[in-house]
């Protein structure tokens, strides 16, 4: 038997939000992987400037829901619209335009073996047609790897580094670009509680540096607390439960307690 | 069903290899990874190919030599050798070599890729990781092997006047001029444009178990392994149809 969803119960968490531009529309999504069903009618805003963590357990579909967004997956039903654009209408070059705006950490950091830190960093501005001579390209790795610390670490291999440093390098490689909106899979998931703590913090000072708006993949709730303006629960692939850290951790719901107790 | 799973496996490798031929030759054209996978999978097999094919020359020289002096036709080695040499064992040898070396590295570097979810990352970088990763690792490949061959093939040769020296003396002269004289272009051109298709198959089939691993380390391993098994069995069957094929051109 599929939970009820609470959602219409719960406030909306901030008013400010609300007024805000959305710059991210998922709109009764489905998704199924054959009588797998991971995602039934999910439907979630995310307002410019906020950070909206979606919430679940392991295998709920989380991880599908941003592929989804960033078009490495197709949704069987609904729509998605990233920056004012229907995802699924777009072909490969309008589809590689958008996603230039839209960065994307990935759970395992998905740095290329073979490549420096600095060619890591690179690659996508080069790909997407983003640097303008060696001079730029210098300024904006260098930029991208003191805002995350580790402006030494240009010359070194991914095999080199701590899994931290690992992840903040992931993370540089996706600041480069400038991203309106940055997704990030399970950003703490792997890491000891004392770097997954300085990660939290980095999310928070991108967005406050940046002004992104960002849709955060977790289930660390150490990272919802620190991170979230707002919480999205996923259960059985529905949008449960939402609101923010507080309101959600008030609320009594058992699914919604599983998490917050 | 063992049949049914071979089928479809060959099914979804030929869909594979006519996807190649769709975006391959599509811009963008990813000529600089071209280059670099040209020196990746030709300069680097080189010590490889070349240490194979002097022990190929020199052992079937070594070990022709008894029979063929037992009928007194010691001075058709280098022909006998020269013809055997370019015509099959080149070719085949080089072909499995370079499976063995390059189709499971292929295999394990893509199946890891996939596994660290690096081929997502580079889709959203703006990349078309098809082209980048597949097309590039099977042009090298196709264009790589013969170049090799033809190495090996040198090599081999200069392997086999070595061994008919240790018993005997023959110049390098007469050595060559045996070899060119039991040759035409049928020996040849057949022996050399099939190493274009074990290049093709090699890349294809190791970009194709490696592009669809599984999830898991255990999935890179059975990549890099069935990467070798199927493409040493491709070469084979690819060896059979040309002979087929030459047969039937009167070149045989």
């Amino acid at each position: 038997m599929q939970p009820e969803s609470i959602t219409q119960e719960m406030p909306r968490p901030a008013a400010a939000a609300a007024a805000a531009e959305t710059v991210l529309t998922v709109d009764k999504v489905s998704k199924s992987f054959g009588d797998n069903h991971v995602l039934r009618d999910f439907s979630l805003a995310l307002h410019r400037g906020e950070n909206v963590v979606v919430l679940g357990k392991s295998g709920s579909g989380k991880s599908v829901l941003i592929k989804c967004i960033i078009g490495l997956l197709t949704p069987d039903a609904g729509r998605i619209t990233v920056l004012g654009q229907d995802v699924a209408a777009l072909d490969h070059a309008a589809m590689d335009r958008l996603r230039a705006k839209v960065g994307f950490l990935f759970q395992s950091n998905a740095l290329y073996d073979s490549m420096t830190v600095r060619d890591n960093l690179l690659f996508p501005l080069r790909r997407h047609w983003l640097a303008h001579g060696p001079e730029e390209e210098d300024a904006l790795v260098l930029q991208a790897l003191d805002d995350v610390g580790l402006a030494q670490t240009a010359e070194l291999l991914p095999a080199e580094l701590s899994g931290g440093m690992r992840k903040r390098i992931a993370l540089a490689r996706t600041l480069i670009l400038r991203p309106d909106i940055i997704l990030y899979d399970e950003p703490t998931t792997g890491l000891d509680p004392v770097t997954a703590r300085e990660i939290d913090h980095l999310i928070r000072e991108v967005q406050q540096k940046y002004r992104t708006s960002a849709l955060i993949i977790s289930h660390d709730m150490n990272c919802v607390r620190l991170v979230a303006d707002r919480v999205v629960l996923l259960v059985d692939g529905r949008c449960y439960a939402e609101g923010t850290y507080d309101e959600l951790a008030r609320n009594m719901d058992p699914k919604v307690k599983e998490f917050f107790a | 069903m063992p049949d049914t799973s071979l089928l479809a496996e060959t099914g979804e490798i030929t869909s594979f290899a006519g996807r190649f031929f769709r975006e391959g030759f599509r811009p963008r054209y990813e000529l600089a990874e071209l280059l670099h996978q040209c020196y990746v999978v030709g300069y680097q097999s080189l010590p490889m190919v070349g240490i194979t094919g002097f022990i190929m020359g020199m052992v079937l020289t070594l070990q022709s030599r008894p029979t063929m002096a037992q009928f007194g036709a010691e001075s058709w080695i280098p022909t006998m050798v020269g013809l055997t040499i370019i015509r099959e064992m080149g070719p085949i040898i080089t072909a499995l070599i370079f499976a063995g070396k390059i189709g499971s590295s292929i295999g394990a570097e893509l199946g890891s890729m996939r596994v660290t979810e690096q081929i997502d990352a580079m889709e959203v970088s703006g990349t078309n990781p098809f082209k980048y990763l597949v097309a590039t690792r099977v042009m090298a490949t196709t264009l790589m092997l013969p170049l090799l061959t033809i190495l090996a093939d040198a090599i081999g040769l200069y392997a086999s006047y070595l061994g008919i020296n240790m018993k005997g003396t023959t110049t390098l002269a007469l050595f060559v001029n045996n070899i060119l004289s039991g040759l035409t272009f049928g020996d040849v051109l057949p022996a050399f444009i099939k190493t274009f298709f074990f290049g093709f198959a090699i890349g294809l089939i190791g970009c194709y178990k490696g592009y669809f691993s599984d999830k898991g380390t255990e999935g890179v391993g059975q990549a890099a392994n069935s990467a070798v098994v199927v493409a040493s069995l491709v070469i084979f069957l690819l060896d059979l149809v040309a002979v087929q094929i030459t047969g039937l051109l009167g070149l045989n």
